[in-house]
């Protein structure tokens, strides 16, 4: 079985957001990229598939120089070769042809990205993959067994889960379920050293469309102070809430 | 051209977010100067939409689209804009609708903009702003396709009832075959779901163990609320997964999130901001949350959710 795993390069949970070039564009000053947490439960579960199964695991990320390391990383948890589509990432259309054109090329059988990249937060670029080379698509994936052609898989849905078969060729949108937080690798050593000398081909993009385009970007209104309620004072707040804030 | 609105329904009953997006719709055609055609899907009575500014319904009644499938659906939904010669096409952000958005975007060859929470500022060039950053900030993006999916964020616009009624036509869109097949379901019909909730009530490690949560059950049960969870909490296994919220969990929009024993770490205020009124309790004054609240009790979680309960069960009384 031939794997790809798709990685988004995001900032770190922990960073503070800020915006340069009157809005425009996100301010990478002093912020730690990361892989994308929901591609990392993704990542790990086709680690599962290789050393289970038998697989090889590619990963792929579209985009500049400056998202190596994050695919360096990937290596280090035991990714076989990385791609780098060469081309800035400006919209989930774009992304999504541009990793088409390395499905087809490299003759995937299952394609395992995230349900949504914690920056953009399209929750796009999986479906759209998957229809643009007519494969079956299972999102919000946190259970996923394949056997021989036929998968099974686990799907969140509102208030539940439901189970689904399906066949290969096939894309999923992961998160957490698909392995568990403890089941997630920290390179080691050696991983990171073997991981220097793997592939990381950089390949010429497609060119591919964008459908939108992003203007600009706003902070949320700062929030005014918190209003205290004593604790032995609680009518106070069932009022506050009913009264003022008007939710109950 | 009229604006075409896809309004979800369970079990033949619509979702509160089919009438939210029924009314988001009916603000953009107004826009537009047109008019709004909803698709519904084996929903047993559909007059309900013309309260939220639905003009035409396009009635589907199908077996093979029960249970839900993303392909079907969305090929369903792409015959109904073709048919309308819809510019723009508003769906709910649902864990369906999310699912069925990228697949339709491509075979209508249209721009999505998903998590969008306001009225588009500029029709031409169409421009919406969305969530991104999880929360931390909001994205103005245009969309330079000639048609245009929104995906328009839970609880972000609100109900709009109009006093009008909608006219109602059969449609029987052709169902492709698809290569995903339903095996089971399993969902709690008794809960309230984090995503359809209006109230949230939260909690975290401030309770130490699964045995405590019972007050918050309880908490939740007065007030018809969604139960959820910081992710420390899942990830010990106290609670399950589907409770945790916060940037790599579930997102909460909701109008009300009570946070008990939360810290207000950075990840999970991300996934739960864009919740209308936040209240925590907490008995550390310098928690972070207390930063992004809009009430605050300082105060030990074990005596004051008890008494909250009771007075909630108080005000119910004297207000039902
Ligand atoms: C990559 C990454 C992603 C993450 N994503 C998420 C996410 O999506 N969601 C999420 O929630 N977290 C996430 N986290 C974890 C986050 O950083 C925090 O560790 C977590 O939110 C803390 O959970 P907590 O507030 O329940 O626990 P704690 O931080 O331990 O806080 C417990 C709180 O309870 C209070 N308390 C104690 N006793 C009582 C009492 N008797 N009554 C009232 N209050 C009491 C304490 O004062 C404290 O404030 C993520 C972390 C990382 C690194
Ligand atoms: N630039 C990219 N390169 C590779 N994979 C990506 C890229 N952007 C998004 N993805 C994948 O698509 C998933 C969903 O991203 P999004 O549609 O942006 O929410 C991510 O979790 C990744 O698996």
């Amino acid at each position: 079985m031939k794997i790809l795993v798709c990685i988004s390069h995001v900032p770190d949970t922990t960073s503070k957001i800020n915006f340069t070039e009157n809005d425009t564009k996100f301010d990478t000053n002093g912020v730690q990229y990361v892989i994308n947490p929901n591609d990392e439960f993704g990542l790990t579960r086709a680690m599962w598939f290789k050393e289970k199964q038998g697989a090889s695991v590619d990963v792929v990320n579209v985009g500049g120089k400056e998202t190596e390391p994050t695919l360096r990383k990937a290596l280090a948890i035991g990714a076989d070769n990385a791609i780098r589509v060469d081309v800035e990432a400006k919209d989930g259309f774009q992304v999504a042809k541009e990793l088409a054109k390395v499905v087809k090329d490299g003759g995937y059988d299952l394609v395992i990205a995230g349900r949504e990249s914690i920056d953009y937060n399209g929750g796009m670029v999986p479906g759209m993959l998957a229809e643009l080379t007519d494969a079956n698509f299972v999102t919000n994936c946190i259970s996923l067994e394949i056997d021989g052609s036929n998968a099974k898989a686990v799907r969140e849905i509102d208030g539940g889960k439901e189970t689904v078969s399906t066949s290969l060729p096939l894309v999923i949108a992961g998160q957490k379920g698909l392995v568990e937080e403890n089941d997630l690798r920290i390179p080691n050593m050696r991983g990171i050293m073997t991981a220097r000398t793997k592939p990381l081909n950089v390949v010429e993009a497609a060119s591919a469309e964008t459908e939108t385009s992003s203007l600009s970007f706003e902070k949320p209104a700062p929030k005014g102070a918190v209003k205290l309620v004593d604790a032995d004072n609680l009518d106070e707040l069932v009022n506050l809430l009913h009264n003022e804030a008007k939710v109950i | 051209m009229s604006v075409l609105v896809y309004t979800e329904s369970e079990n033949g009953k619509f979702k509160k977010t089919a009438f939210e997006a029924a009314s988001y719709a009916k603000a953009v055609a107004e826009q537009m100067g047109t008019t709004v055609t909803a698709i519904a899907i084996n929903s047993n009575d559909v007059s309900a939409l013309g309260t939220y500014g639905v003009d035409k319904v396009l009635n589907v009644s199908n077996a093979n689209l029960k249970p839900f499938n993303a392909k079907s659906y969305a090929s369903a939904i792409k015959q109904a804009a073709e048919k309308e010669g819809s510019k723009v096409v508003v769906l709910s952000q649902t864990a369906d609708s999310k699912y069925l958005a990228p697949i339709l975007a491509v075979n209508l060859d249209a721009g999505y903009a998903s998590n969008v929470v306001e009225t588009p500022s500029n029709t031409s060039p169409f421009t919406v702003k969305r969530t991104a950053f999880t929360n931390k900030a909001f994205n103005n993006t245009a969309i330079n396709t000639e048609v245009k999916i929104v995906g328009l964020s839970n609880n972000s616009f609100g109900l709009k009832e109009v006093s009008a009624s909608a006219t109602s036509e059969d449609f029987s869109p052709s169902i492709p075959n698809n290569g995903v097949t339903v095996e089971s379901v399993d969902k709690a019909t008794d809960k309230v779901s984090i995503a359809d909730a209006e109230i949230v009530v939260s909690a975290g490690r401030g309770l130490k163990g699964p045995e405590n949560w019972g007050m918050v059950e309880e908490l939740a049960e007065v007030l018809g609320a969604a139960t959820a969870c910081s992710k420390p909490v899942s990830d010990l296994g106290w609670r399950p997964h589907g409770e945790h919220v916060g940037q790599t969990g579930k997102p909460v929009a909701s109008n009300l999130y009570i946070a008990i024993g939360i810290s207000g770490a950075i990840q999970h205020l991300a996934g739960i901001n864009a919740s209308k009124v936040k209240v925590v309790i907490n008995t550390d004054p310098e928690a972070p949350f207390f930063k992004a609240a809009d009430y605050g009790v300082i105060g030990d979680a074990f005596e004051v959710v008890p008494q909250l309960i009771e007075k909630l069960k108080e005000f119910k009384a004297a207000n039902a």
